[in-house]
């Protein structure tokens, strides 16, 4: 069974969580005490319907203030694939949680109302989701009910999104009708739009196409962790323990130890449960090599003739995740990237993006809290690094303040002159 | 060779990647460890990650001295096979030197007294990172837990202040006398935990399958006749076929009625229960709604 992760984002009046409610109890996920408690808090708050964001609202503010403040993590399945959702606030205050809940997601859910059309939150929602790289972008035109499941007006919808959607980097872009309250094509396809020829949600969420979004071409480890047993049994083992983040090693691949540039082969790939003919992302593994190389924590394993780029200015597009300070030319923080630790400083800010309506701004000079700019930065050591697009592991890197230790930025590297 | 990994697969991959990041970046890394089955799971993974060393950190189990007896054969049997090392910090040392004070009462548990002594070890033995069991499934507060929690020098957490935690770009800065908690198997759900003890063939302690238990009712739990706890009037012993869900201090966790006695059959009874586990089984978080988020902002698991 395959595990797929799904991003959402949206606020409690285009049924969001009405929507995610429906996929969690019609699935079976929502279990009788967490329905109980829901409906006590729902008496309890005076609301006459059972609350279905009190499932995922689990912070005492949060319920407090009647909203999602944080990136909330749930789990379904069915006998297809599991399925982690991470859910979302969607107002532009919360730009920085949809960011984060959309790093590590397979494909993005975005909601319109079908009374109100294009919004610019789902405006938003679908850019964050492209610039984020997400390969798979659904579009629920939600509350059919309420336009009678007109069918012109979904197609009156689509068109407009898809004339947005041009400017965004979505290669997947797919179209649903549905009504959360009702059930209509969540989870069974709807009788009361028989025009519509697609699958229900829940449906296409089983069967979308995902093992092929990994890069499978670049080869590309990040060493993480030196094994050295030096036991009786184990006395000369050197296994460089690490994750795949791109591409397929075999036992006697030719590779190159970056930044050295040292080249030798792969004799064995390890696990607890026996060596391996081939290791490919996402699989945690431990390679030994045929010479005695210095390798160590930082280094990258990859392939003589395909090489990540390695250098210390970096382009890229920074998402500032903080209301402490802004970010501007010359501050200086400590940068994460793969397994690799450095500090970088920023050189300049080139522009920033309005994320509603994707102007360039380039007479900015900082970013502040969720906001999105192109950024130049130097760093104090290489990195070995990918074009996001390409590669989102080794494309990606966190800013951290130095003296709070706090994560303050998000980084996806562009290449240089794009 | 189709390049696909099983959903197991992807989460132990996630969580050994997890567990070598705090390796390399932590000085004094520790594994807490209660013998339940998710500590169970972390401890496997752990070995997985850094076969063929041993572990690169000591494993402690917080003791509060009530223990199931089946649950201290298994620890010990474990840290053996293991080779590994043991840290005990005891809930009763902790009474004993008056750092806390025991509750009295037919509902006096030594859960809650657990976050000292707990807080006490980290800070004598200058741990800076903790790996826990903890699931986001398990618990709505824990939904919204960081996989790299942080705790201030008072153990604390605070969830109105966590940092963002993007693509697999894990941020363990702390300053001296702060420290790190870690869920590596922060996405796992309690069906995979069963699965995956299935796939790997784990042993867990005897109690998570069905036993004849000496057992008595109350709040809709059933508890285990133990001297650890007093019963009340018309809280009558009956003998009942039992398993436990979860596995805690013995005074406040409970067993549910079932008849499942191999893997393949709990595997089956999770997959079509309707009541959490938590829910089901754990006295601690009826409390009250944020049982759960009050105790962890103290410092507790």
């Amino acid at each position: 069974m395959e595990l797929l992760r799904f991003a959402t984002a949206g606020s409690v009046d285009d049924g969001k969580s009405t929507l995610i409610g429906r996929l969690l109890y019609d699935t079976k996920t929502i279990f009788e005490d967490q329905l109980e408690a829901v409906e006590r808090t729902s008496q309890q708050m005076g609301t006459d319907y059972t609350n279905l964001a009190l499932l995922t609202d689990g912070l005492r503010a949060e319920r407090e203030q009647g909203i999602t403040i944080d990136v909330a993590y749930r789990y379904f399945a069915t006998p297809k694939r599991k399925f982690i959702i991470a859910d979302t606030p969607g107002h532009v205050q919360y730009t920085r949680n949809m960011v984060t809940g959309a790093s590590t997601a397979d494909l993005a859910l975005v909601l319109l109302d079908a009374r109100k059309g294009v919004l610019e939150q789902s405006r938003r929602h679908a850019f964050l989701a492209s610039l984020l790289g997400i390969p798979h972008l659904v579009l629920c035109v939600n509350k059919m009910d309420l336009v009678d499941y007109d069918e012109a007006v979904f197609e009156r919808l689509k068109d407009e999104f898809r004339a947005f959607a041009t400017r965004l980097d979505v290669t997947d872009l797919t179209f649903i009708p549905v009504s959360a309250l009702h059930g209509d094509n969540v989870v069974e396809r709807s009788a009361n739009m028989p025009w519509y020829e697609g699958s229900a949600l829940l449906h296409h969420l089983e069967e979308v196409h995902i093992a092929s979004d990994r890069n499978m071409i670049d080869a590309r480890m990040p060493v993480q962790y030196v094994l050295r047993p030096q036991s009786d049994e184990y006395h000369d083992y050197r296994g460089y323990a690490g994750r795949i983040s791109g591409g397929v090693f075999k036992p006697g691949d030719d590779v190159v130890v970056l930044p050295s540039g040292f080249e030798t082969t792969i004799s064995t790939i390890d696990t607890y449960d026996g060596p391996v003919e081939e290791a490919f992302a996402p699989m945690s593994v431990a390679v030994s090599l045929a010479d005695d190389l210095d390798v160590s924590r930082g280094d990258m394993i990859c392939r003589p003739h395909n090489r990540p780029t390695v250098g210390q200015d970096i382009d890229a597009m920074i998402c500032w995740l903080t209301e402490a300070g802004q970010l501007s030319a010359r501050q200086k923080f400590g940068l994460k990237h793969t397994t690799r630790s450095v500090r970088a400083m920023v050189s300049e800010v080139q522009y920033r993006l309005d994320v509603n309506t994707l102007h360039r701004d380039e007479s900015a000079s900082a970013l502040g809290l969720n906001e999105i700019g192109r950024v130049m930065l130097r760093t104090t050591q290489p990195l070995l690094y990918d074009e996001y697009r390409r590669n989102r592991d080794t494309g990606s890197f966190i800013l951290i303040d130095e003296t709070s230790g706090a994560t303050v930025a998000a980084g996806m590297i562009l290449y240089r002159g794009a | 060779m189709n390049y696909e990994l099983s959903h197991l697969q992807a989460l132990e991959a996630e969580s050994i990647h997890i567990m070598r990041e705090v390796a390399a970046e932590f000085e004094r890394p520790v594994l807490l460890f209660s013998g339940g089955k998710d500590s169970v799971v972390v401890l496997h993974l752990a070995r997985k990650a850094f076969h063929p060393c041993k572990l690169p950190f000591p494993v402690m189990h917080v003791d509060t001295g009530h223990n199931f007896p089946e649950v201290l054969d298994y620890r010990d049997a474990m840290i053996e096979e293991l080779d590994a090392r043991l840290v005990v910090a005891s809930v009763q040392e902790s009474i004993d030197n008056g750092r806390v004070v025991e509750q009295t009462g037919p509902r006096a548990s030594r859960n809650q007294l657990q976050t000292t002594t707990l807080l006490d070890a980290i800070e004598e033995h200058g741990f800076d990172a903790a790996f826990g069991g903890a699931r986001r499934d398990e618990e709505k507060a824990r939904a919204k837990e960081r996989v790299y929690s942080f705790r201030d020098e008072f153990g604390q957490w605070d969830p109105k202040n966590q940092r963002p935690e993007l693509w697999s770009l894990y941020n363990g800065r702390h300053r001296p006398g702060e420290h790190i908690r870690i869920f590596p198997i922060s996405n796992w759900t309690e069906l995979d935990i069963w699965q995956y003890v299935a796939t790997e063939n784990i042993t867990l302690p005897a109690i998570y399958f069905a036993h004849k238990r000496s057992v008595f009712e109350r709040d809709g739990m059933l508890l285990a006749d133990s001297e650890f706890i007093t019963r009340t009037d018309g809280e009558e012993l009956f003998e009942a076929r039992v398993r436990y869900r979860t596995l805690g201090d013995a005074s406040c966790t409970g067993a549910v009625e079932s008849d499942a006695d191999t893997l393949e059959k709990v595997i089956a009874e999770v997959a079509g229960t309707r009541i959490t586990e938590r829910g089901a089984t754990r006295a601690d978080d009826r409390v009250s709604e944020a049982a759960m988020e009050d105790r962890k902002k103290e410092g507790y698991f």
